[in-house]
């Protein structure tokens, strides 16, 4: 037994070398409550509903979420908005569809059904109309950077003046926490930048974490479902094994000798 | 071994088994259920169809669920006609009021109730549909008249959210 | 072994094993005697089972939704994660199932390394395993290219160019495996097909590897023969069933751990960026469980050479059941492999370690320092240990051990007198 738990706590360990591989520079992240971490972690749904906010104002117009859907909106485990809130603001989209008789693509009001209306057609385009550098979809930016919600958050508030030295070409800013320092997108929040319509402050470090909120339910819509799920499969294992467990010793109590 | 003992040992086996089996169904279930319909095909149950360009005495085919759809906005004479048909000549005996309660639009699956295939418009010897599969024909309320196929084309579920858009299902 | 007297109870029981012996197949696997003295190291036989079986069935429902094209299996996998009924649940077990399928691979092969299980007359089911060891490298290199992320793209890149290495044919092996110029879609969908085959390929091998154990039975802590049937083993059902299934559903508890709160956790997550042939990621990495071997392949400075020293790594392990010249099979009576054993331990988390940071500085040099430890472990030490090494006296019976509480050293030695 002591072995084993030898084992687990070595490969934990190991396990630990591995992650460090992401983090490499060991910058020390802006940290916050996020209220989706732990066992029992949930979004919060205004944070959520400002979020999103943030993300079509300010956002969206560089930056495609081409994984979501408009009814994603209103499903459970997310913003939460009204079924009818959900229509409302993918009817304020203009999606492309067709062909239609005569073959020719036009444009609707979005649906439920919609995916989220991307800024540009495609890379290429994206990429033309912001310098060569292309603005990453964010249905999974979250997942795809090793420091997750702490690096975006920090990111969003990390803009500052170069350190004596470094020179930036145009177009590229200084941003403390992004990898290699160096980043194409210019510094996005201020202070009121957007009006929330829940009356909530619109601080730089708000807007952050709201954003930060959206992108991670975005990138992962069915944590809570996960979280809920994982504790009652672990309680069931639990109750399994201890049945087991007794079970086992009953069987084994036949033999006369104990091993 | 005593009585007790054996009756304490098999509730604890029991218990176990049945512990066991929960669990099983528990993990079973969302290795059916993922082939079930997902998110994305079930957000599309519902098709909104515009209207408006639509001329008494035309039909048109849209696509809903993966299958054609036939609407037609029938005339004054269209209607009287499927109205006046008596329902002891029907094979599959329907009213024209419940299949179409809006008189002047017909909205029904053009799928051909013997085998599946698609019905032409406008053909056939009940001045309807005809399939040319095996000689179905379908009158002007999409009612079998002659024919193999058993029962009349089916009408979905449908409304109409303004005058000029059909949402089905 | 052979066990032909069972008859069976029902009518049809009879008629239909008369015809194919299943109810013979199947009372031979429930009485089958097994050591009674097998500790928890003995319980990940069942526990890989467990995973082959989750791999396989989590693997063909989400091939029920995987298009394996280079320009939708990203999309695919983001429609089973959103839309797909429990897509998230059974994609995330497929995932980390790998992971803890080669986390009980290498407990299961660290057992037999301690206890002498590949020595005579157990050395096919030990080269099986090495065999099914291969497959199940190959089939999670071939899976984790499927998502088509920017880890799947270019880590394909890189092992399929290793193929170059050998010479005057090595260009065209290369051509031919990717299906083109550069790892692309025809890539992608033959690597689909083969990761969908390689797991029943490890099933038939399976089978065989537990139909060539059954020859001689079990090997067990002390590493002595025992006769079978006789009071030193207990019928497979119930007693090992009962402790496999306990032992397993530990394995499930920290499994769940995984799937429902850590997900991405062993994963990178450069595979969350849909794969670009333009851009190469920062650092290139497997997946923890090939890293190992990742390490001694990048080593050596030579790229043919390389090659050899990792799949020689992999392949020497074959020749294992001859390179330890040892009479005593389990480490328990052999001290100083005792030592040697978990130098080697060390030696492959270290090999791991390095495996996963950039091949340069003294990352590099720890590598193969490491790298020469391993092979001089298989090659010179055990050799001369076996005819070096002053073992410990093995006792007669596995319950001479067990009479003391376990069958440790202390014990054996007390037992000493007890022998004779």
């Amino acid at each position: 037994m002591k072995n084993f738990l030898k084992i687990i706590l070595l490969i934990f360990l190991f396990s630990g070398f591995s992650f460090s591989v992401q983090a490499a520079e060991k910058i020390e992240y802006l940290k916050t409550d996020w209220s989706f971490k732990g066992l029992f972690g949930k979004f919060d749904r205004a944070s959520l509903q400002r979020g999103y906010q943030v993300y079509t104002e300010v956002c969206s117009s560089c930056h495609s979420m081409k994984y979501l859907s408009y009814r994603n909106l209103s499903e459970k485990g997310g913003p939460e908005f009204t079924v009818e809130q959900a229509k409302a603001i993918a009817a304020s989209f203009e999606v492309k569809d067709g062909p239609n008789a005569d073959g020719d693509m036009f444009t609707r009001p979005g649906r439920l059904s919609d995916k989220f209306v991307m800024p540009y057609d495609n890379v290429q385009a994206a990429q033309a109309a912001n310098g060569g550098a292309y603005p990453p979809d964010m249905s999974v930016l979250v997942k795809a950077r090793g420091g997750g919600v702490d690096y975006i958050y920090s990111l969003l508030q990390g803009y500052e003046d170069p350190p004596a030295g470094v020179t930036l070409d145009d177009g590229v800013y200084y941003n403390k926490y992004m990898y290699g320092n160096k980043i194409k997108m210019a510094n996005q929040l201020s202070d009121g930048l957007v009006e929330y319509t829940d009356g909530t402050s619109a601080t730089v470090e708000q807007m952050s974490k709201d954003v930060t909120t959206f992108l991670m339910w975005s990138a992962e819509p069915h944590l809570e479902s996960r979280h809920q799920m994982g504790f009652k499969a672990i309680v069931y294992l639990i109750i399994l094994t201890i049945l087991v467990y007794f079970s086992m010793k009953k069987i084994w109590s036949r033999i006369e000798t104990e091993v | 071994m005593s009585e007790k003992k054996t009756k304490r040992r098999d509730f604890l086996f029991t218990a176990t088994y049945a512990v066991g089996a929960v669990g099983v169904g528990a993990t079973i279930w969302p290795m059916i259920d993922q082939m079930n319909p997902d998110a994305s095909v079930k957000a599309l149950a519902s098709t909104e169809v515009d209207v408006s360009a639509v001329d008494p005495g035309k039909t048109i085919t849209v696509l809903w669920r993966g299958k054609p759809v036939f609407i037609r906005r029938r005339t004054q004479d269209e209607i009287a006609e499927a109205r006046s048909v008596k329902l002891e000549d029907l094979k599959h005996p329907e009213k024209d009021e419940d299949r179409a309660a809006n008189p002047e639009w017909l909205v029904m699956l053009g799928v051909c109730t013997h085998l599946g295939c698609v019905p032409l418009d406008q053909k056939g010897e009940y001045n309807g549909w005809f399939c040319p599969c095996h000689g179905s024909h379908y009158d002007i309320s999409g009612r079998i008249r002659k024919g193999p196929a058993p029962t009349n084309m089916e009408i979905p579920k449908y409304e109409f959210v303004n005058a000029n858009t059909i949402k089905i299902g | 072994m052979s066990d032909h007297e069972y008859t069976p109870k029902s009518k049809f029981g009879k008629w239909f094993n008369d015809r194919l012996p299943l109810l013979t197949l199947a009372n031979h696997l429930t009485d089958y005697p097994t050591p009674k003295n097998l500790n928890y190291w003995w319980t990940f036989g069942g526990i890989l089972t467990f995973c082959l079986i989750t791999q396989i069935v989590t693997g063909l429902v989400l091939a029920m939704h995987y298009i394996a094209h280079a320009d939708m299996a990203f999309d695919s996998v983001e429609h089973i994660m959103r839309d797909v009924n429990y897509g998230w649940l059974i994609r995330y077990i497929h995932a980390n199932g790998a992971s803890m399928f080669f986390l009980a691979v290498y407990i299961h092969i660290f057992r037999s390394l301690f206890y002498g299980s590949y020595k005579a007359p157990r050395e096919i089911i030990w080269i099986i395993g090495i065999i099914i060891y291969l497959l199940m490298m190959a089939a999670a290199f071939l899976g984790y290219v499927l998502p088509w992320g920017q880890m799947s793209f270019w880590g394909a890149t890189v092992i399929t160019n290793l193929f170059s290495a050998i010479p005057l044919v090595g260009e065209g092996i290369v051509t031919w495996l990717w299906g083109g110029y550069s790892v692309d879609n025809p890539t992608l969908t033959r690597f689909f097909t083969l990761h969908y085959l390689i797991p029943f390929l490890i099933l038939g091998l399976v089978v065989l590897h537990i139909w060539a154990l059954h020859v001689p039975g079990n090997n067990n802590p002390v590493g002595i023969d025992i006769k079978k049937p006789s009071k030193d083993t207990v019928p497979f059902h119930p007693y090992i069933v009962i402790k496999d299934g306990f032992a397993l559903l530990m394995f499930m508890i920290v499994f769940a751990f995984f799937v429902f709160y850590t997900p991405n956790i062993l994963g990178h997550a450069d595979n969350y960026i849909e794969a670009n042939p333009l851009v190469t990621p920062a650092h290139i990495v497997p997946e923890w469980y090939l890293l190992p071997f990742y390490a001694i392949l990048r080593s050596v400075p030579d790229k043919l050479l390389g090659v050899v020293a990792m799949l020689s790594a992999i392949l020497i392990l074959a020749a294992l059941p001859w390179l330890d010249t040892s009479k005593i099979r389990s480490a328990v009576f052999r001290p100083l492999y005792r030592q040697f054993y978990w130098i080697l331990v060390a030696d492959v988390l270290i090999l791991g370690y390095v495996g996963a940071m950039p091949a340069e500085g003294l990352y590099l040099l720890v590598a193969r320092v490491a790298t020469a430890y391993y092979f001089l472990h298989f090659l010179v030490v055990l050799p001369l240990l076996g005819w070096k090494e002053k073992t410990l006296p093995i006792p007669l019976s596995i319950t001479e051990p067990i009479l003391g509480g376990s069958p440790n050293l202390a014990t054996a030695k007390n037992k000493e007198s007890l022998k004779n």
